[in-house]
């Protein structure tokens, strides 16, 4: 079944993006790009997923995340169900590979997974026949985040090759970072990070990053900032001494944003902490793209779906 | 059947540095004469040994048996047959069990079920602190007397620097090792691998080098102030190698070891989430190998031990970060220590001998029964090593109940081929 709908240009499943080369990458961004136009139309839907079935596993808080994957894979005309931890059976002791193999025993051909441990998409995708995409796993990926970032900068700022990104926060404990890292550096941008070093993961100049030490650099160095969310108990845990302090040393101002050389490109995956790592009049400012990442969500998930699903050599077959 | 004839192995006993092809006579139990062209009586037992290596029983002062309370990893039984199979006659059992052996009736449940299997001789070890919750010491005397041969709260550190200080003490009127497990917990803050390029790749996050080391130093000047007895267990840094040779140097008492995964493996075997290559301490880096390497060599890890960490199949069929810690260690050890160590010259057979049976017995206080030493009088435990043997290791082969090896599938050099325990033989290659 799955095995034959695989699309050359993208294997059975994606997990992130480091495994993936420029060109596998470009692919999905120039198809997620035709497709942005389905969600403009007054009938969105289109039947290149007629007939196939997707499970949302998503066994970690998500709201946008998942209802950005359910439009897609209903725009697409697939069949879904989303379940959650709270009404899975996981919660009563069954194992993921469990739960992933009953779910491939009712005949689907898609897990969207999300999940708190690292590795766990790649746990079930070599343990299951269908499609595995990952949707967030722990701190390692997010590769469906990276990829609507990298759209919505290309969108703004023509190709990647050459662009300077920096993201700015809590690297460490980022799966959209890593995602990020990854696929900038696999396009050809120059990418850095900034924030404090309590946020840093060990040794992330050997990914080829910079480490700006302090946000005025990075926001004077960069075309685009991609500003992580700061969760709220980083604070008890120690690695930041007070949300005050982190909006006073590291926060992404205006001032700062209108005293940068040139116009910066600002992207945040959400949720926001405004006030925070963020100003409300630089997130909802001229130089935010914070809600056109949230639109290309949309088309980049329905792209990496449709690829995944056998791509344009399959239009029209029925599901096996 | 009595007496024993070993004939024409070459004999290999750091304890009497003898390294020369001898015939070892074994009479009730106990090793009666080692010498050339020893005669065979009516009724003696003749064991061909040329062209395998005759050393004295191998030991391992480091692994986990599971039971009580984890017996669907590994029992007492099951775990002294896995030891007997690697050639080990005598063991030293941790004793964070469920409940822990934390009190003389459960050290006498253990000692007990060891001499009922009648495999390889079973030591307990007991808890430096009740439950291992690090809050105040044991009854130690009362573990002494019921047969403990150390103190330990292996897998967990005593965080307060205090009452480890007063267990360095009072151990010292029983002359017991006190062995530990050094991390920081406020360093290692959860972590499930090594800190580095991979564990920030994986998204993982990372316990640095520096959790271990500060515990090793801590622990060190502890030992030096009290004059106490300590064993460090599973050295996997270059600082704690560093830091231990030089309080050697000191004076300081202190025995410690090197296990065949740091030894052999890094950090690399992580990647895409193996499993079973999750312990604590993680795997680290090629200089931190090379560190354990070089500190087995020259003696500062004077201890080869396994760190055997039976988990059932099933906790390691989970991602990365919910499985467990640890792996399977006694059937692995022999073949390991030799291709990694010996067949590459890092050390010479003689040397890995001495790592792997005479340090032990000393540094458990084993030497007192006779163990470790294939001199006249010694306990009658001996290892029939194969060098010549090349295997393939296979996990479900395995006598222990659990196959959680990140070796499996790998060439090794060297083998167990019979296994003596107080005369008897409990093991045979093939069998």
């Amino acid at each position: 079944m799955a095995q034959e709908l695989v699309n050359p240009t993208l294997g059975k499943d994606l997990v992130g993006l480091e495994e993936l080369t420029r060109e596998q990458i470009t692919a999905i961004l120039d198809t997620a790009e035709t497709f942005k136009e389905i969600s403009e139309r007054p009938v969105r839907k289109v039947p290149f997923l007629r007939g196939r079935t997707v499970v949302n596993a998503f066994f970690e808080n998500s709201t946008r995340t998942r209802v950005s994957f359910e439009f897609a894979e209903k725009r697409m005309g697939a069949d879904t169900v989303s379940i959650s931890t709270s009404g899975s059976s996981v919660q009563k002791g069954e194992t993921l590979v469990d739960t992933a193999r009953n779910l491939e025993a009712m005949r689907i051909d898609m897990v969207v997974i999300r999940h708190a441990s690292s590795g766990s998409a790649k746990f079930l995708a070599d343990r299951i026949e269908s499609h595995v995409i990952n949707a967030g796993d722990g701190k390692h990926e997010h590769p469906t985040q990276g990829l609507l970032d990298l759209l919505t900068i290309r969108d703004h700022r023509g190709p990647i090759e050459g662009l300077k990104v920096c993201i700015c926060g809590d690297v460490l404990h980022s799966r959209v970072a890593r995602s990020n890292i990854h696929g900038l550096k696999r396009l050809g941008a120059e990418v850095a990070v900034c924030g404090p070093l309590t946020l840093m993961p060990a040794d992330v100049a050997e990914l080829g990053v910079h480490w700006f030490r302090r946000i005025e650099e990075a926001i004077e160095w960069a075309d685009v900032l991609n500003v992580l969310r700061l969760q709220l108990e980083r604070m008890k845990a120690g690695f930041i001494p007070s949300l005050r302090e982190y909006n006073r040393i590291f926060g992404v101002t205006r001032a700062r944003v209108e005293a940068a050389p040139r116009d910066v490109l600002i992207l945040h995956p959400g949720p926001m902490n405004r006030g925070v790592e963020i100003d409300s009049d630089v997130a909802d400012g001229p130089h935010s793209v914070i809600l056109q990442q949230v639109t290309n969500g949309v088309a980049v998930r329905m792209a990496v779906l449709y690829l995944l699903a056998g791509g344009p050599a399959h239009d029209g077959e029925a599901s096996t | 059947m009595s007496r024993v004839l070993i004939r024409g192995g070459r004999v290999v006993d750091p304890s009497q540095s003898l390294d020369a092809v001898l015939d070892v006579l074994l009479d009730a139990g106990r090793v009666a004469r080692v010498g050339e062209g020893l005669e065979s009586s009516e009724g003696t037992e003749t064991v061909d040994a040329s062209g395998l290596v005759v050393t004295p029983g191998l030991i391992d002062v480091h692994v986990h048996l599971r039971e009580p309370g984890g017996e669907h990893k590994e029992t007492i039984e099951s775990g002294a047959r896995a030891a007997v199979a690697g050639g080990f006659t005598a063991v030293v059992a941790m004793p964070n069990t469920d409940p822990p052996i934390d009190s003389p009736a459960s050290v006498g449940f253990v000692r007990a079920r060891g001499a009922a299997a009648g495999l390889a001789r079973v030591y307990p070890s007991g808890c430096i602190t009740p439950g291992q919750k690090g809050e105040q010491l044991t009854e130690i005397g009362e573990l002494l007397a019921a047969g403990a041969v150390c103190i330990t709260d292996d897998g967990k550190p005593v965080m307060n620097a205090g009452l480890m200080r007063m267990a360095l003490e009072y151990a010292q009127s029983f002359d017991l090792p006190v062995a530990v497990h050094a991390e920081e917990l406020t360093l290692s803050r959860g972590g499930t691998m090594n800190e580095g390029i991979i564990a920030t790749r994986l998204g993982l996050t990372g316990i640095p080098n520096a959790a271990e080391d500060v515990m090793i130093a801590r622990d060190l000047l502890l030992a030096q102030l009290t004059g106490g007895r300590l064993h460090i267990q599973h050295v996997a840094t270059r600082g704690g190698v560093e830091m231990i040779r030089a309080a050697k140097a000191m004076g300081v008492r202190v025995t410690a070891e090197g296990s065949p995964h740091h030894f052999t493996l890094t950090d690399e075997a992580v990647e895409w989430y193996n499993t079973n290559a999750k312990m604590n301490p993680p795997l680290r880096s090629a200089a931190d190998r090379d560190a354990v390497r070089a500190g087995v060599a020259d003696g500062t890890l004077d201890v080869i031990a396994t760190d055997h960490a039976p988990h059932h199949y099933d906790e390691k069929e989970q991602a990365f970060e919910d499985a467990p810690n640890g792996i399977v260690g006694l059937e692995t050890a022999v073949g390991l220590a030799f291709t990694e160590l010996v067949a590459t010259g890092v050390i010479d057979l003689a040397t890995m001998v001495e790592r792997m049976s005479c340090a032990p017995a000393r540094a458990m206080s084993l030497d007192r029964f006779g163990l470790g030493s294939l001199r006249e009088g010694s306990a009658g435990d001996v290892t029939l090593l194969d060098p010549l043997a090349e295997w393939t290791v296979d996990a479900a082969a395995f006598q222990s109940l659990s196959r959680n090896t990140p070796f499996g599938g790998r060439r090794l050099r060297c083998r167990a081929v019979r296994t003596i325990v107080g005369g008897r033989t409990v093991w045979e290659a093939g069998r």
